[in-house]
């Protein structure tokens, strides 16, 4: 790597178009709804800058409180979920013959490139009340409903009622996981791919089970990509709109779909600001550690 | 008794660390599969399907597909869709590339801080970055319309395509510049004779992301698009809420063609260039 006061110009001319759209359609905006967090709302809805927490101590009031603990809730478990289907999934394709792992990956990472939209619309296809797997039980209810008619039971199943599986909590969590699994797999792959594998072969050659072996040397020794997927999809799935949206009843709103309302039917603007800050601080205060040890780590190589 | 000697020896075999060897990770593999591909499998298979009011697989037919293709609509969306992705596309390819190079190129200060920064687009949730762009435009005073969705996409595509622009610089021999340079040849024509085509396949790699991720962008689009500026996947949103036909289904089986195809030659070229490296 090149000292950029080698070539002042070069580098200018390479960094500075993606740094100036960036800082001008993405930095100023966040900084800009930043600035009106602290604003306070007009009788027309209109914004006046100002300097109050109003509007994050709206965000604890308890109607707010109580969508805000179900963003962390729903986005703990399905994250919690995500990680228990995807580390066995990223150990596998991790540990697996050289040539199987860019197909296994690529299988796992190419439904994450389809729209989102579009997969959340799919589990209504499959769970919907109309749905496929409706439809199937339906299907049985009528062979069952036709055989014990034929035993001599006429009507003894009555009438099918689709069950109603969507638009509660649980599909909320199914659709999340769903929608964020590649982002904890794909983490999680790269740490266990680079891990340096004699470590276990000395646990487990020095008498430590799998699951001891597991515990003590594989899982801290993954913990980055543990963390790191977790937390991406942790802030993900609580900042998620669409799920919700579409595959949550109506005590499913989560914070994201309380700052859409803010910005659309509510129109209260410096409130949806706050909102969506109480889901960035928690990102920024990550990236500002991840900096920090990033800059440790150099110093570290630098002193070396 | 050998026949148990002989069973534990089989057992052996399959080095403890070879965990695709054991059954129950098979099954994990498997399980996972279809939970990811049965609900996008089963939501095509339907747009298939002569029904209408149920997901009851009633016999072939291609008629909503007929539907989609003359809903005015939806075909206007989809126009809406290929002008915002192909500009968004043009531009956050250049950016995104020259930011690329100059992250593996050069060291500066707090180059750290810069590159977390640079990635906040990726890891903060879309309607965050979507609100904070409705806001801006609206402070500055710029009516909501295709073009501020382009200037949106063109924002939170320019890191992705700098991410895959870096990664294919990861394997760039630096010597060859410095060949170049020995044998005369100015600043400019290294860069234009040497480094570029070494970059292209990484271009064309940035260029299918970025066309894919701002022609399935949702929420960023919903909220900066102007009234009646309708994008396809903006469309597919409005006509869920209106009522689930297979015509739905129909569109969005045309939407997941497009992009997997795209996202596909863009995976097969990059696993291309990592076999390269490595022989």
């Amino acid at each position: 790597m090149e000292d950029w006061r080698k070539n002042k110009l070069a580098f200018m001319v390479f960094m500075g178009p993606a740094t100036f759209w960036l800082l001008v359609f993405f930095t100023i905006p966040v900084v800009a709804i930043w600035v009106y967090s602290f604003g306070e709302r007009g009788p027309l809805g209109q914004t006046y800058l100002a300097f109050s927490f109003d509007n994050y101590l709206r965000a604890i009031e308890p109607i707010h409180l109580k969508i805000l603990w179900k963003s962390i809730w729903i986005g703990g478990l399905s994250t919690f979920l995500c990680l228990l289907i995807g580390f066995p999934v990223a150990l596998g394709i991790a540990f697996a013959p050289d040539r199987w792992k860019n197909p296994l990956l690529l299988v796992v990472v190419l439904p994450f490139f389809t729209n989102m939209l579009i997969r959340t619309f799919a589990w209504i296809v499959v769970l919907g009340s109309r749905g496929v797997v409706n439809s199937g039980l339906g299907w049985l209810h009528g062979q069952a409903d036709w055989l014990l008619g034929f035993a001599g039971l006429p009507d003894v199943m009555g009438q099918f009622t689709p069950l109603e599986m969507l638009h509660n909590n649980y599909t909320v969590i199914v659709g999340l996981v769903y929608v964020h699994l590649p982002f904890l797999i794909l983490p999680l792959y790269a740490t266990l791919e680079k891990l340096d594998r004699s470590y276990l072969e000395a646990s487990l050659d020095l008498g430590a089970g799998q699951w001891r072996t597991f515990f003590s040397v594989l899982a801290p020794l993954a913990m980055p990509g543990i963390v790191t997927g977790c937390l991406l999809v942790f802030i993900l799935s609580m900042g998620n709109f669409l799920v919700p949206d579409r595959l949550g009843g109506t005590d499913s709103m989560m914070i994201g779909n309380l700052i859409a309302q803010e910005f659309s039917k509510a129109r209260d603007w410096p409130f949806g600001a706050a909102l969506s800050f109480v889901i960035m601080y928690p990102v920024f205060i990550f990236f500002a550690i991840n900096a920090l040890m990033m800059r440790r780590r150099e110093r570290v190589r630098a002193e070396a | 008794m050998t026949d148990i000697v002989a069973g534990r020896r089989r057992r052996r075999e399959v080095n403890p660390l070879e965990y695709l060897k054991r059954p129950w990770m098979w099954l994990t593999l498997f399980g996972c599969f279809v939970f990811l591909y049965f609900p996008i499998v089963t939501l095509v298979a339907f747009s298939f399907n002569s029904y209408k009011r149920a997901f009851v697989w009633k016999g072939f037919s291609l008629e909503w597909y007929e539907k989609a293709f003359n809903n005015q609509a939806l075909h206007e969306a989809f126009i809406n869709s290929m002008h915002v992705a192909a500009v968004s596309t043009v531009v956050s390819t250049a950016l995104g590339a020259m930011l690329g190079l100059a992250l593996y190129r050069y060291w500066f200060p707090w180059k750290g801080t810069y590159e977390g920064i640079i990635h906040l687009p990726i890891v903060i949730p879309e309607i965050c970055m979507a609100v904070a762009m409705v806001i801006f435009f609206w402070a500055v005073g710029i009516e909501l319309s295709l073009y501020t969705i382009i200037v949106s996409h063109i924002a939170f595509t320019i890191p992705f395509v700098a991410v895959v622009i870096r990664a294919r610089m990861a394997g760039f021999d630096v010597s060859l510049e410095e060949a170049s340079r020995d044998l005369g040849a100015s600043e400019w024509q290294t860069f234009w004779f040497v480094t570029f085509p070494y970059m292209i396949p990484g271009l064309v790699a940035g260029a299918l992301m970025a066309f894919v991720l701002s022609l399935d962008d949702f929420v960023i689009t919903f909220f900066t698009a102007g009234v009646g500026d309708n994008t396809f996947p903006v469309k597919i949103y409005s006509m869920l809420r209106f009522s689930v036909t297979p015509e739905v289904n129909a569109a969005s089986t045309v939407l997941i063609l497009i992009t997997l195809s795209l996202t596909l030659v863009a995976m097969i070229m990059q696993s291309r260039w990592t076999k390269g490296k490595k022989e």
